[in-house]
C-alpha cells in the first residue's frame, strides 16, 4: 500500500468517525430535549417550551449556556484527575459506539469480539465517576463515588451473564452476527426477547443500574447527597459528565435492541430490514427508560445491593446453566450455529 | 519501521513507564491510575500479538474489577503520604535484590549462558489466525486442559469461600429488613382492631 492509498483510508476513516460522532452527539440533543418533555408530560408540566418551535431546540440553548461559564475548579482538588474524570467519562462513552452495527456492514470496526469490546468499555466508565468525586476533595462527591463504585460493578456481573447466554445461543462475539442470528422466518417471533425472554427485563433494569439512571441514581441522589460525585463540576465538565452520561444510556439502549430486538431486522418478514428499524427499537427502549424514571421512586442503597447480588445474580446465572443444556440438547431457539 | 515494531515500542513505553510511576508516585491514588494504565499497555500489547480475547478479558477483570476495588480500599485509607516515601529508600536495597534476580532469570533464558535453558523459538505455539480467538481457547480449555481448568476455578472458589469465612461478621445490634415477611403482610396479620368504650381506655 503506498502513500495515497493509505492517506486516503485514513481520511475515509476519520470521515466515518465523524459521521457517528456528530449522528451520536446530534440525536442526543433531541433526546434529552425528548426525556424532559416525557418527564414533564408525566408529572402533567409543559416542560422545555421557549427555545425553538415547542421548546425543541431547549437542548442546543443548554450547550451555549454550559460552554460559556467559567470553570470553577476547587482549590483543594487534585487538578489533573479533577479535569481528566469528565473527559474518561466522555470519551468512553464514545468509544463504545464505534462496534456498533447500525445496518448490515454499517459498522466502523467490525472486530470478532464486539460485545467484550463493549463490556470493557462499560466497566472502563466507572473511573470517571470514581476520580470525579475522589478528585474533588469534598464529603459529598467522595460518598457519591465510592456508591457508584460498588453499584456499577455489582450490576457489570448480571449484565456479563446475561450476555453469556446471548452468547451460548449465537456461537459469536461478533454484534453483526448476534443480530443475524435472530433473522428467522417468523419476523419477531424469531428474535432473542422470546426465547430469552426473563432476561430482558433482568438486562433493562441492569442498565438501569449501570448507566446510574432512576430508581437507581443513588450515587447523584439529590436529597442526600446534592448531585453526588458532580457537585464541584460546573461548565464544560460538568457538561461532558451530562453528555458522558446520557450516551452511556442510549448505549445500553442500543445494545438491548441488538442483543433481544434483532438490531436492524424489520419485525414482520415481508417488509425490507434497514437503519430505520434500529433507531425506531432505539426510541421505543429510550422512551421505557424514560417513563421509568418519572414513574418509580428511587431504591434505599441495601435494597439496590440486595436486588444486585442476591435477586439477579443467581437468576442470570441459572440462567446460563439453562441456556446451555437447551442448546446442549438442540432445542430449537436457542441454538443457533 | 514496521508498524507492529512501532506499536510493540508504544505499548512497552505504556507499561513499563506508569509502572515505574506506580511506585514512585507518593499518591497512592495516583499509583492505582498509574497501575491502569500499565494495565492498558500490557493489553495493547497482547492485541498486537494477536490474542485480542485475552487483552479485553484483562481489561475486563484487571481494569474493569481489580483495580477498582483496589482505588476503592486505598481512596478510603487516611495516609501519611511523607511517611511513606521516606521508607520508600529503606527497602530500595530489597527491592534492588529481586529485580536483580528478575533479571538474571531473564538472561538466563534469553542470553546464551547456559544451552540447556535458552529460549527456544520452536517450542511456543503460532496463533492460528484462521480460527477465531475465542473458538481457539474454548477448543483447548474444556479439552485437553480440563482438570487444570476446574482445579483452578476450585482454587478460585476456596480462596472466595475463605475470604468471605473471614470478613463476614453478623451484628445483632442492627435492625434488618425482612423483604418477604414484608411482600407477604396484609391488613390482616398487621392491623388489629379493638372495640374500645367510651370513657375506658384498653
Amino acid at each position: 500500500m503506498d502513500f495515497s492509498q493509505g492517506f486516503g483510508l485514513i481520511l475515509i476513516i476519520t470521515g466515518q468517525c465523524l459521521l457517528i460522532t456528530i449522528g451520536v452527539l446530534l440525536s442526543l440533543a433531541f433526546l434529552m430535549y425528548a426525556d424532559r418533555k416525557i418527564w414533564a408530560a408525566v408529572q402533567m408540566r409543559k416542560g422545555p417550551n421557549v427555545v425553538g418551535a415547542f421548546g425543541i431546540l431547549q437542548s442546543f440553548a443548554d450547550f451555549l449556556k454550559y460552554v460559556f461559564k467559567e470553570i470553577v475548579i476547587p482549590s483543594g482538588s487534585d487538578k489533573v484527575v479533577f479535569l481528566l474524570a469528565p473527559l474518561i467519562t466522555f470519551v468512553l462513552s464514545l468509544v463504545a459506539w464505534s462496534v456498533i452495527p447500525f445496518n448490515e456492514g454499517w459498522v466502523l470496526t467490525d472486530i470478532n469480539i464486539g460485545i467484550l469490546f463493549i463490556f470493557a468499555v462499560a466497566g472502563l466508565e466507572v473511573y470517571g465517576v470514581i476520580m470525579g468525586g475522589w478528585a474533588s476533595n469534598s464529603k459529598y462527591p467522595f460518598l457519591g463515588s465510592l456508591r457508584s463504585a460498588a453499584q456499577m460493578i455489582s450490576y457489570e456481573v448480571s449484565i456479563g451473564f446475561i450476555i453469556i447466554g446471548i452468547l451460548i445461543s449465537t456461537g459469536s462475539l461478533n454484534l453483526s452476527k448476534i443480530v443475524l442470528a435472530q433473522n428467522g422466518s417468523y419476523g419477531i417471533l424469531s428474535w432473542y426477547w422470546l426465547p430469552h425472554f426473563p432476561m430482558v427485563i433482568l438486562f433493562f433494569i441492569s442498565a438501569l443500574a449501570e448507566t446510574n439512571r432512576p430508581p437507581f441514581d443513588l450515587p447523584e441522589a439529590e436529597a442526600e447527597l446534592v448531585a453526588g460525585f458532580q457537585v464541584e463540576y460546573s461548565s464544560t465538565p460538568f457538561l461532558l459528565f451530562m453528555i458522558g452520561e446520557l450516551m452511556t444510556v442510549v448505549l445500553m439502549c442500543t445494545l438491548i435492541s441488538i442483543l433481544f430486538f434483532g438490531g436492524w431486522l424489520s419485525p414482520i418478514p415481508i417488509i425490507p430490514d434497514g437503519i430505520f428499524w434500529l433507531i425506531l427499537k432505539v426510541l421505543i427502549i429510550f422512551f421505557m427508560f424514560s417513563m421509568v424514571k418519572a414513574i418509580v421512586p428511587r431504591f434505599r442503597y441495601d435494597q439496590l445491593m440486595r436486588l444486585g447480588w442476591k435477586v439477579f445474580l443467581p437468576m442470570s446465572l441459572a440462567w446460563v446453566v439453562i441456556v446451555a443444556t437447551l442448546a446442549q440438547f438442540g432445542v430449537s431457539g436457542y441454538v443457533r450455529w | 519501521m514496521e508498524p507492529f515494531v512501532l506499536g510493540f515500542y508504544f505499548f512497552s513505553i505504556l507499561t513499563v513507564l506508569p509502572a515505574l510511576m506506580v511506585v514512585l508516585s507518593t499518591n497512592p491514588v495516583h499509583s492505582v491510575l498509574w497501575l491502569v494504565l500499565t494495565f492498558f499497555g500490557a493489553s495493547g500489547l497482547f492485541i498486537l500479538l494477536g490474542a485480542e480475547f485475552l487483552a479485553l478479558i484483562l481489561m475486563i477483570v484487571y481494569v474493569g474489577a481489580v483495580a477498582v476495588l483496589f482505588m476503592f480500599v486505598v481512596m478510603m485509607l487516611n495516609i501519611n503520604f511523607k511517611e511513606i516515601k521516606s521508607k520508600l529508600t529503606k527497602y530500595l536495597p530489597l527491592g534492588i535484590l529481586v529485580g536483580l534476580v528478575l533479571f538474571v532469570e531473564l538472561g538466563l533464558i534469553f542470553g546464551d549462558f547456559i544451552p540447556e535453558l535458552k529460549f527456544n523459538d520452536n517450542n511456543h505455539l503460532e496463533i492460528n489466525s484462521e480460527i477465531e480467538n475465542t473458538k481457539q481457547l474454548g477448543l483447548v480449555l474444556y479439552t485437553d486442559f480440563f482438570i487444570y481448568f476446574q482445579l483452578a476455578g476450585i482454587v478460585l472458589l476456596i480462596a472466595m469461600i475463605g475470604a468471605i469465612v473471614l470478613t463476614h461478621q453478623r451484628r445483632q445490634d442492627v435492625k434488618r429488613q425482612d423483604i418477604l415477611s414484608q411482600i407477604y403482610k396484609n391488613p390482616d396479620s398487621s392491623i388489629e382492631l379493638k372495640d374500645i368504650k367510651p370513657g375506658q381506655g384498653l
